[in-house]
């Protein structure tokens, strides 16, 4: 830090060294306090304080009435024995394990598509960020119109290229998970399609001249220079795409409110039924650790996992 | 999770909006490519733009007509009047004061106390900083879901829940405009601020006098972000507003939707005047609008 330079900049003379240095060092503290506090009380009490809490709520039984009675581990008992909770993780992780890879290569395809000079740009960069700021209310009307599977456009086209018996979509068990990944993949891709031109930007032109030099054609130069070189915002991307998958929740009740049956019940939707429709804090707090615990131990591990490769 | 935080590239920023440099070597490019680029392109945002489309065509159409084979890409006779219906059947004028009351009232939150912060962050130094500024950054990782339900009860104890105070509460104190403005800041050269030490200015002063006027951008990117994020929050609105005179536009819709659920039409044109505000702000807005993307990299 900077106390020694400012010990220099300011000889002392006969006050002595630490009577200024501390002064310096309080007023420093207090400016810098001073900035941050406005936002800090909010974000301490509103942010931190449930973040903790958490832990806590989580180890008690509690029905919004009354005092939270404490009682161990018992919550995490009795989701280890409720099918209703292991449908929900295993929903997640169906979500998370498509919509991950689906949304790297889209948005990334679009991103190599849209790294050069046309004409026409912005709009089509425009049209593929679009989907991302409009309301999933909106979003999830228009789609089950077109998902509907006797007279939506979608079945339409699809027996008119000769498939007799296309999916019931969000109508069917089977199909209700594809229907949402669908549309979660086509709302989310030009944001990261943002992530990956800006990362595209940062590969020296360079390395293609001495690819192209060493015989190099298009595809093995995106292999050997593109792809390692876009590690960084793949891993940064990757990461922000596991904790949006393992938190969807807005989409999927808007669209199928978890069903038909349990077929698109998710962990964060599972936390908000037990929560705030059948009031059962202690536990929907219990499950909210899970979550909380998955994506941190998910960061954790990308982490590790992206440094080793650095090393 | 700084760490993380750090791994995002550097951006030059300009190059991401404009696109990289001419390539000199275009003559190497065919003709046939080229065309070829262009027919993939045009038919990968028709296709992303159809919903849009399909939305705008339906909510002018008759219910009859928004479910029909084979498709009817464009109504027989436009139905206008549905944009006067749905102001009478529905609370769309109640919905829309709560929403656009929220969305600047969170903004301007979000902005003033985050940029505040921020230079905190960015410009002055104290013991404990760093670690504070990852406190921040953790629960930009960590999933509202997860501590939706200790937070509700805290909110119920402040008496805040069932008033439109509680999404206020819950958005305009967030980790993301301290980010964004910390990053942002941390480009500004330490230089600047150093000189007009030595002029006398005091921190306020430079925030205030140097910081705000050359942080423009980042604070036009930070209020579109948040303006449109406030505007399509949806669960925060389900959990805390319980009075229909409350609700915000999101809400609205979607009672709408589940009263009318026959009236295909007409939730087609609720849904196009819930959009259209934003499609508005980002079309007026949008270079800032990527650019802020492009700076952050998250959203919270």
């Amino acid at each position: 830090m900077s106390e020694s330079s400012v010990a220099i900049a300011r000889p002392t003379g006969a006050v002595g060294t630490r009577g200024p240095l501390r002064r310096l060092w309080l007023r420093n503290a207090l400016q810098g306090w001073g900035f941050i506090l406005p936002n800090f009380v909010g974000f301490a009490l509103l942010t931190m304080v449930p973040v903790v809490t958490l832990f806590y709520y989580a180890f008690t039984s509690w029905n919004a009435f009354g005092k939270a009675k404490f009682t161990g581990v018992e919550n995490f008992v009795r989701m280890w024995n409720d099918g209703s909770f292991w449908t929900a993780l295993w929903n997640t992780v169906y979500y998370t394990a498509f919509h991950i890879p689906l949304t790297l290569v889209v948005s990334l395809g679009l991103a190599l598509l849209l790294n050069r000079r046309i004409r026409g740009l912005a709009f089509f960069r425009t049209a593929a960020f679009f989907p991302y700021i409009t309301s999933i209310v909106a979003i999830a009307v228009v789609w089950n119109t077109l998902f509907s599977p006797d007279y939506g456009p979608i079945n339409q086209f699809l027996r008119a290229i000769g498939i007799d018996n296309p999916p019931g979509w969000t109508a069917s068990a089977t199909w209700s998970m594809p229907a949402v990944i669908i549309v979660g993949t086509w709302r989310e891709m030009g944001y990261y399609m943002l992530l990956f031109l800006a990362g595209l930007q940062t590969v020296p032109r360079e390395l293609y001249e001495a690819a192209r030099v060493d015989g190099a054609n298009r595809w093995q130069q995106f292999w050997g220079v593109t792809l390692p070189m876009l590690r960084p915002t793949t891993f940064f991307v990757t990461v922000m795409l596991t904790i949006g998958s393992f938190k969807v929740f807005d989409l999927i009740l808007v669209m199928t409110e978890g069903g038909p049956g349990q077929s698109t019940l998710v962990l964060s939707q599972y936390i908000y039924q037990k929560g705030f429709y059948e009031n059962d804090f202690g536990y929907a707090s219990a499950v909210s650790i899970v979550l909380f615990a998955i994506c941190i131990a998910v960061t954790v591990i990308q982490f590790l996992y992206n440094k080793r490769k650095d090393a | 999770m700084m760490a993380v935080v750090a791994e995002a590239p550097d951006i030059d920023l300009a190059a991401v909006l404009d696109g990289p440099p001419r390539d000199h070597n275009r003559s190497r490019v065919s003709l046939v490519g080229r065309i070829l680029l262009y027919v993939v392109l045009v038919i990968a945002a028709a296709l992303v733009l159809l919903p849009f489309y399909w939305m705008v065509a339906s909510s002018l159409k008759t219910n009859n007509e928004v479910f029909t084979v084979p498709v009817q890409w464009w109504p027989s006779v436009p139905q206008w009047e549905n944009y006067v219906t749905i102001w009478v059947k529905s609370d769309m004028l109640t919905w829309l004061k709560n929403t656009l009351f929220l969305s600047v009232v969170v903004t301007a939150l979000q902005v003033f106390t985050g940029s505040f912060a921020a230079y905190g962050f960015s410009k002055t130094r104290f013991p404990g900083r760093d670690v504070l500024f990852l406190a921040y950054i953790g629960t930009i990782a960590v999933p509202w879901q997860s501590y939706m339900i200790p937070q509700f009860i805290l909110f119920s104890k402040l008496g805040l829940s069932n008033t439109l105070w509680s999404i206020v509460a819950l958005q305009a104190f967030g980790a993301f405009g301290v980010f964004l403005m910390k990053q942002y800041f941390d480009t500004i050269p330490e230089e600047l601020s150093e000189a007009a030490r030595l002029d006398g200015l005091s921190e306020f002063g430079i925030y205030r006098r140097i910081m705000m006027p050359l942080s423009v951008p980042a604070i036009a990117s930070l209020t579109l972000l948040m303006f449109v994020t406030t505007w399509n929050d949806f669960l925060g609105p389900l959990v805390y507003l319980r009075s229909p005179d409350l609700w915000t536009i999101q809400l609205g819709l979607r009672t709408f939707i589940s009263q009318y659920n026959a009236e295909y039409a007409l939730i087609m044109t609720g849904s196009v005047l819930s959009v259209l505000p934003i499609l508005i702000v980002f079309l007026l807005g949008q270079r800032y609008f990527l650019e802020g993307i492009a700076t952050s990299g998250m959203k919270g």
